[in-house]
């Protein structure tokens, strides 16, 4: 495979087929993390992890694996690898741990991991698929920190904890935002935008 | 616990605590079948099933298979292969039982195994600690929540496809997300109603 398809292979991830917000995958854990930008990006390093590892080992795999029993084949690969990151997270980084909650265990059916292990893993070389396990997961955190951006500075005046709109606003900020409805209007409106982009 | 602690535990799991709304726990499936009221009706059904087999067996296994020999850290890979394999099974118990249920469910049935619902009420149980009898009904219930907002959510659904007046930018998944978040706003209302 030349450079330049290993290029292209690495940016689909980002924009072209955004995981979120043009395959609209992976949508629980986008709508219930994303209440601040530090808990996306934790959770977009934990997927970012996952997913290549996963994709390595799948594509190491993939002429071994019988095709009959791919799929739980995959699931375990992939839960192996949600196990080192929960432990990971829960030694190192436990504020972080706590505040994911379920998430972190819910990677493994976060559907993207699935598809890509699907779609691209058992299909490519080793290569390949680490970079678009890479280019996949940094697609996903990115579009994770939109989410919690907006949601961050309206819901709660500041990002990544830092005060950005003032004290007044801080005071009284559009709670809703943070809550769940706030979840699914951002989301909502997000996918619409990149919906009138992608057409013009 | 007692009869009332019971119902405060159904109520704060349908309603509250609701795994769609305010968990966003099996959102794909949420997304995915509800463009018809039949089709949510049937996965409503299997996802009511699976849960509560799920919750029941998963519960079992945990304190008989991991915690006598201090294996909890297996518990995520422990489950999705019970999951897997329970969904699997029970596709082929109710092709043999029921075929008139199995071509309702049929295809639904598969899809169940990447449905975080499950998995989540599975781990959240073991998580809460809950003992044999709320881990089944806490299961039991956080279905009947799941598939109450999965056929409330369809029935706007097929109202909204009338609608000709939507934007073509907002057709589709965002309007979706946008009646999703209009919904969660009104069981928001349900909130602080019971504490467990």
């Amino acid at each position: 495979m030349s450079n330049q398809s290993l290029g292209s292979v690495f940016t689909a991830g980002i924009i072209r087929e955004n995981p979120l917000l043009v395959l609209l995958l992976g949508m629980c854990p986008s709508l219930a993390v994303t209440t601040s930008v530090m808990n996306g990006l934790g959770m977009g390093a934990a997927v970012i992890f996952v997913l290549m590892c996963s994709n390595i080992v799948i594509s190491l795999l993939r002429k071994i694996i019988p095709s009959a029993v791919r799929i739980p084949a995959f699931v375990v690969v992939i839960a192996s690898f949600v196990t080192i990151v929960d432990m990971v997270m829960e030694g190192f980084a436990p504020d972080l741990h706590a505040a994911l909650g379920v998430f972190i265990p819910l990677i493994v059916v976060n559907c993207v991991i699935l598809a890509r292990a699907e779609a691209f893993a058992s299909k490519n070389s080793v290569l390949a698929s680490a970079i678009d396990g890479l280019g996949m997961g940094l697609g996903f955190t990115l579009a994770l920190v939109l989410v919690s951006a907006v949601r961050e500075i309206l819901g709660n005046g500041s990002i990544l904890g830092i005060n950005i709109l003032g004290e007044g606003f801080a005071a009284s900020p559009v709670l809703i935002m943070i809550l769940p409805p706030g979840g699914f209007l951002t989301l909502g409106i997000i996918i619409a935008i990149m919906n009138k982009l992608r057409r013009a | 616990m007692g009869i009332a602690g019971y119902l405060a535990l159904i109520v704060w799991a349908v309603f509250v605590n609701n795994f769609i709304l305010s968990q966003f726990l099996g959102i794909c499936p949420f997304m995915g079948v509800s463009k018809k009221v039949e089709s949510a009706v049937g996965m409503a059904a299997a996802v009511l099933f699976v849960i509560t087999m799920a919750s029941i067996i998963t519960f079992l296994l945990y304190n008989a298979l991991l915690v006598p020999w201090d294996l909890q850290y297996l518990k995520t890979i422990l489950f999705i292969l019970v999951i897997a394999a329970l969904v699997q099974f029970v596709e082929m118990v109710i092709k043999k039982v029921s075929p008139t249920l199995f071509a309702a469910l049929g295809i639904f049935l598969p899809l169940i195994t990447t449905n975080c619902a499950v998995l989540g009420a599975a781990l959240l149980a073991i998580q809460k600690d809950f003992n044999f009898m709320k881990t089944l009904v806490f299961g039991m219930a956080s279905a009947v929540g799941f598939g109450l907002v999965l056929i409330l959510f369809a029935a706007i659904r097929e109202r909204l496809a009338l609608n000709v007046a939507t934007p073509k930018a907002m057709k589709g998944m965002p309007i979706a997300l946008i009646t999703a978040s209009i919904l969660s706003l009104a069981f928001l209302g349900f909130s602080g109603m019971v504490r467990m």
